[in-house]
């Protein structure tokens, strides 16, 4: 697959279901959904946020379909997912996440790293508009490689993991130049390689370890927001160091059907390939 | 006569300056009378909550908590709210939110039904993002009062 072949047909894939699941989507305020994380999840591209997907309030369910794609210099890094929101209260989501191996394929006799990942988030308290200490949820991530051969021969100890993590969001009003901040922490306890492409736990730790990320986005207004992304990673496999990942996003909200995402995504090191470094593109269709 | 001048230029700004002292809100938040300017004034502010109230009709999802209101005297009342904060010359004289809305059940979905509604009348009337965002912040400390527990 290829994303100049299936963007526009993932486009009027994730419009079409978007428009007719359900009249039109919830009442949260534009983009208080955020877009979809690599892991399926609400929040930015690589950090999950508290919020939660969609555009559902309390009196209402939601949901969303996202297609993203990372190009960067020896992978190419492929998400698909759902996800549902009930009553802006529970968070479920499932998707696939791929990772193409280009060059390094040949070598190891295998095209792609896959996973599946569930999850879900719950909004223990307060709101990230009008919350005095914004929002905070409480999430879960169970992922389970596709194909464990690589993994295995590169040192992973287990095929499926589950992460935990705790978030907090809150947008600050008129913060910058007027403008609205929204600013996220996330904790999460993995023990994850590479997400877990490179399944879980290695021959360095196999016990989940805390992890911080952060990302921090302003809303020029309400229908485009800058910013950016930091997440820590475990680092378990001796084979080859893991880096922590970093991201410079732009996202398009045209209305509360559709939202665009783009990125200069720095995913450092993978399988022993330094500075893997390229672009993101990320679209959302919500219902 | 250049020193009455002076004097009446003096007495005017001392005026001005004294209308945009930032003067502690509600909410406790700093009031600025720029904001007030940026709304278009009174007749600024008055045009943006008619537009509300038009919205509001026609939103299922909120018109059946208005029906059988006030018209004019919510319109007065809210455009003084706003006046007020926005550090206009006006002084709000209604009840306090918790208790005007109390009885109402609000939901997190009608209101932000509300602030919705709002912001497309602060589009329409041409308002910048950068008042609105100082509007929303204002008004945002109510919610807690507003939606029911
Ligand atoms: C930031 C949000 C809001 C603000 C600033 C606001 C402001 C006001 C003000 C100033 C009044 C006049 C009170 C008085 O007459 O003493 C009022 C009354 C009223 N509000 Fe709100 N309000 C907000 C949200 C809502 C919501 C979400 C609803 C329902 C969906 C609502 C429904 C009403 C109704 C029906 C009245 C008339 C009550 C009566 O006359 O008995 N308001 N509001």
């Amino acid at each position: 697959m290829t994303l100049a072949r299936d963007l526009p047909m993932a486009m009027i894939l994730v419009l079409a279901l978007a428009t007719h699941v359900q009249g039109a989507p919830g009442s949260r305020l534009w983009a208080t959904g955020g877009v979809t994380t690599i892991e399926g999840t609400a929040g930015g591209g690589l950090v999950p946020w508290a919020l939660l997907s969609g555009y559902a309030s309390d009196e209402e369910w939601g949901g969303t379909l996202a297609l993203s794609r990372a190009e960067v210099d020896d992978f190419t890094l492929g998400f698909a997912g759902v996800t549902v929101n009930w009553r802006n209260r529970l968070e479920l989501s499932a998707g696939r996440q791929t990772l193409d191996l280009g060059t390094l394929g040949a070598t190891l006799g295998q095209d792609e790293l896959a996973q599946d990942i569930f999850g879900a988030k719950a909004r223990l308290a307060g709101d990230v508009l009008y919350g005095t200490y914004g929002q905070w949820s409480l999430g879960l991530q169970h992922k389970r490689n596709r194909h464990f051969t690589v993994p295995s021969a590169v040192g992973a100890r287990d095929e499926s993991g589950t992460d935990i993590y705790l978030s907090g969001s809150k947008l600050f009003f008129a913060a910058l130049a007027s403008r609205n901040l929204l600013v996220n922490l996330t904790a999460r306890g993995t023990r994850a390689n590479q997400g877990g492409l490179l399944g879980f736990g290695g021959d360095r730790s196999r016990a989940h370890e805390l992890m911080l990320e952060a990302s921090v986005a302003l809303f020029m207004n309400r229908h485009w927001l800058a910013g950016v992304e930091y997440r820590q990673k475990p680092d378990n496999l001796s084979f080859a160091e893991e880096d922590d990942w970093h991201d410079l996003f732009v996202a398009w909200v045209p209305d509360r059907r559709l939202a665009v995402t783009a990125a200069f995504v720095d995913l450092g090191g993978i399988a022993g390939l330094p500075d893997q470094r390229g672009v993101y593109l990320s679209l959302q269709g919500s219902f | 006569m250049t020193f009455i001048r002076l004097i009446s230029g003096c007495f005017l700004a001392v005026l001005l300056t004294a209308c945009q002292t930032p003067v502690t809100g509600e909410a406790g938040a700093e009031r600025d009378a720029n904001l007030y300017d940026a709304l278009g004034q009174r007749a600024g502010i008055e045009a943006i909550v008619e537009d509300l109230m038009y919205l509001i009709v026609d939103d299922t999802r909120i018109a059946f908590q208005f029906r059988g209101l006030d018209v004019n005297r919510f319109h007065s009342r809210l455009s003084d709210q706003i006046c007020g904060l926005a550090g206009g010359p006006c002084r709000y004289t209604g009840r306090s939110m918790a208790e005007s809305h109390q009885a109402m059940a609000i939901t997190e979905t009608q209101f932000n039904a509300l602030v919705e509604n709002l912001v497309l009348a602060l589009e329409r009337n041409g308002i910048s993002t950068a008042a609105q965002n100082q509007l929303l912040a204002q008004l945002a400390p109510m919610h807690g009062d507003i939606v029911a527990p």
